[in-house]
């Protein structure tokens, strides 16, 4: 006890000389105004937080559940067991999802669409950095060649929302496959820093090169249609717009409701892709080059053609999703697409558990929804975001949902 | 070529090369030792430049006026401060990942740039923050028969002067004390030296402290250079620094500085002479590039895979 108060009091006293100057003197032109409660109260927080968890690891109960927490580190996979009894909450969950337009308002329904956006950025990360195992830090690099290549493909070459979508995707593809192809020789950290140097690398041409792309001041984005059908009051390119044609009183809320529709399609149409992709040979050689690549290329899996796989996989659906950001902005400009939103795209795998699909969409919803719920807190969001991504690694490196192994009864056998 | 303008760039180009240098001694002793790249670097810099406000501003109203006083008890109180920082961020964000993945500890230091830049943000304000010119003046050098000339502040001798003093004690305490030589036989084999009584927990810990307190000199210096900053600064300059690490070959001290010099003079002549727009993505265009071809950077030891 005497001890745990001891170390509980370093740790405050610890606490207290980081926070003092940065939070309790703040700064006011070239003077400063003094706050001396708050690193107060925070070297406080940290005294009961340090001392209540000491002191609970020191019981017996601590130990146990201590052992149980950090002893087995590295057996996070789990085989899963059949999916029937997944079918009936697959179709729950998927019916509560288009029928969500029905009793939400458009502002809600705007929200839930950049929840979905995120799924898809955190899907095709997932691909990258959880199947495949290559960290990518420049993920957003995609997803700008996604947004940017619905508006600058409807200024150059004239195309519409519909032929934006596999416009996009490929394009992003091709940039995933070009950018990765130097990089692949590379392990770990390095290629992490390589793929953040070409992320900052587009963004910074974005913004450089106003003759083409706009510059800082961005780009129009035509909005979707419905099969040519306008959803404006009056249609601006001739035509009926879109509540005329069906008879109905006009709602600016349509627009939402249709591009809401169109990606949860898209959004479980890749998920089901993603899916089926992790059991087959070339989902399997992912993964297995993730745990070791030395074997499996003794093995013969070529590492290359897998790996660019991964890369171009995940930038393609990174594509999709700039293509949604775009329509659903009506606008877009390169301050979308910094390193910091790479890293909450990173934020959301890891929380998810890497390698999870399920985990990665279930913390893409959460993770846009709860800031939205919690407004007064919102400033605190990326604080939390990257406390949660410490505490994730120390506490567990595979995520909150243990990722499961796809697994083949053999007939015949019990 | 115009004479004035290269010899004025040349200036630039080694102070902006002697901040990368200090800043990538940080991030090479980390990979060195324990073989991450310490991502959170650039915020511990940028830490360094909201403490020299903050201490700047505490001396002021405590009312001491002697220059060279406070620049020392500046250069003191927020060196100090800063290697605090750096030795708490490896306690919680980097010693529980010891034995974890090779990409935890860079996800980890991930999570601790958000949280610092956000820490700071939310402490101290959005906006952009600024100190007092504290020294000023300046050389200038005319060019015979000629009112055009070259211009050296008082400060950007000082970032030089500091930046070669720094590297001296730093190479001298590595080379040449018990502690530096701790630090050797960890980085080579730590597991080895373990066993023959060092302390390699301490060692890492005392790399991250050298290596924020570098930092945080160069953060005192560029602060008093340039007056302003704000909460984003620490991502663009620790990449950049970053860069010089790797060119240099990292985990190689000398080559940290080299490679900070050979940046900081590209970066400053490429501005000068060929676009200011696009020096961000040259200095992005090295990274890649010594990554991709030459890895080990110019006075590193490549790397070999063992199975």
């Amino acid at each position: 006890m005497k001890s745990a108060l001891k170390e509980s009091g370093m740790t405050a006293l610890i606490a207290f000389l980081l926070f003092g100057p940065l939070s309790g003197l703040v700064l006011s032109g070239y003077g400063i105004e003094v706050h001396g409660f708050r690193p107060l109260l925070m070297a406080g927080l940290v005294f009961v937080g340090h001392l209540c968890f000491t002191l609970f690891a020191r019981s017996s109960l601590g130990r146990e559940w201590s052992a149980s927490v950090f002893g087995r580190r590295d057996g996070g996979v789990t085989v899963a067991r059949g999916e029937r009894g997944h079918r009936l909450l697959i179709a729950g969950v998927m019916l509560l999802a288009f029928s969500l337009p029905l009793f939400l308002s458009k502002y809600w329904i705007s929200v839930a669409i950049l929840a979905l956006i995120y799924v898809l950025l955190a899907l095709g990360l997932n691909i990258v950095v959880g199947l495949a195992g290559m960290l990518d830090l420049g993920f957003v690099a995609f997803y700008a060649v996604g947004a940017y290549g619905y508006a600058l493909g409807f200024e150059y070459l004239g195309l519409g929302f519909w032929a934006a979508i596999p416009f996009g995707a490929l394009l992003a593809a091709l940039f995933g496959a070009v950018l990765g192809f130097p990089v692949l020789r590379m392990h770990g950290d390095y290629l992490a820093i390589v793929t953040l140097g070409f992320g900052e690398i587009i963004r910074l041409v974005l913004n450089n090169w106003g003759s083409f792309t706009g510059g800082p001041n961005g780009v129009r984005v035509p909005a979707a249609t419905f099969f040519g059908l306008e959803f404006s009051r009056r249609a601006k390119q001739g035509g009926e717009p879109f509540h005329q044609f069906f008879n109905i009183t006009y709602s600016s809320a349509h627009k939402t409701i249709f591009l809401y529709g169109v990606l949860l399609v898209v959004v479980l149409l890749i998920t089901f892709f993603v899916v089926r992709l992790r059991r087959m040979p070339l989902g399997r050689a992912w993964e297995a080059l993730r745990e070791d690549e030395i074997a499996c290329r003794s093995l013969g899996i070529n590492h290359v053609t897998t790996k660019l796989s991964a890369f171009s996989m995940g930038a393609m659906v990174g594509g999709v999703g700039g293509v949604f950001f775009a329509a659903s902005q009506g606008f877009v400009n390169p301050s979308s697409f910094t390193f910091f939103e790479s890293a909450l795209i990173l934020a959301v795998v890891v929380l998810g558990g890497m390698g999870s699909t399920v985990g990665v969409i279930v913390a893409a919803i959460v993770l846009t929804v709860l800031p939205e719920i919690l407004r007064d807190l919102a400033s605190y969001r990326v604080l939390a975001f990257g406390l949660a991504m410490v505490l994730m690694m120390i506490w567990r490196p595979r995520g909150l949902i243990r990722p499961q192994r796809p697994f083949f009864p053999i007939k015949g056998s019990s | 070529m115009d004479l004035i303008i290269f010899v004025q760039q040349l200036i630039n180009g080694l102070v902006l090369g002697s901040i990368y240098g200090l800043i990538a001694v940080g991030y090479t002793m980390v990979y060195g030792i324990i073989g991450m790249i310490n991502f959170a670097h650039g915020e511990i810099y940028m830490i360094s430049a909201y403490l020299t406000a903050v201490f700047l501003a505490l001396l002021a109203t405590l009312g001491i006026q002697s220059v060279p006083l406070v620049l020392l008890l500046v250069l003191l109180l927020t060196t100090l401060f800063t290697a605090l920082y750096g030795w708490s961020i490896e306690r919680v964000a980097y010693r529980p990942l010891r034995s974890s993945t090779r990409l935890a500890p860079l996800i980890s230091a991930i999570g601790m740039t958000l949280v610092l830049q956000n820490y700071v943000r939310l402490g101290q304000g959005a906006k952009s923050q600024g100190v007092p010119p504290l020294i000023e003046g300046h050389f200038r050098l005319f060019l015979t028969g000629s009112d055009q000339f070259v211009q050296i502040t008082y400060i950007q001798c000082l970032i030089i002067v500091a930046a070669l003093l720094g590297m001296s004690l730093l190479t001298y305490l590595m080379q040449k004390t018990t502690l530096g030589r701790s630090c050797r036989a960890t980085q080579q084999d730590r597991i080895m030296a373990g066993l023959l009584g060092v302390n390699t927990d301490r060692i890492i810990s005392t790399v991250f402290v050298l290596g924020s307190a570098m930092a945080a000199i160069a953060g005192v210096l560029v602060s008093l250079n340039y007056g302003s900053f704000d909460f984003h600064i620490g991502f663009v300059t620790g990449i950049k620094a970053f860069t010089a690490a790797v060119l240099g070959g990292i985990g190689s001290l000398p080559g940290a500085m080299l490679g900070g010099l050979i940046l900081g003079l590209s970066e400053s002549f490429f501005s000068g002479f060929v676009n200011t727009d696009y020096k961000d993505v040259f200095a992005f265009s090295i990274l890649v590039l010594v990554l991709i071809f030459k890895p080990s950077g110019l006075l590193g030891v490549p790397e070999v895979e063992k199975v």
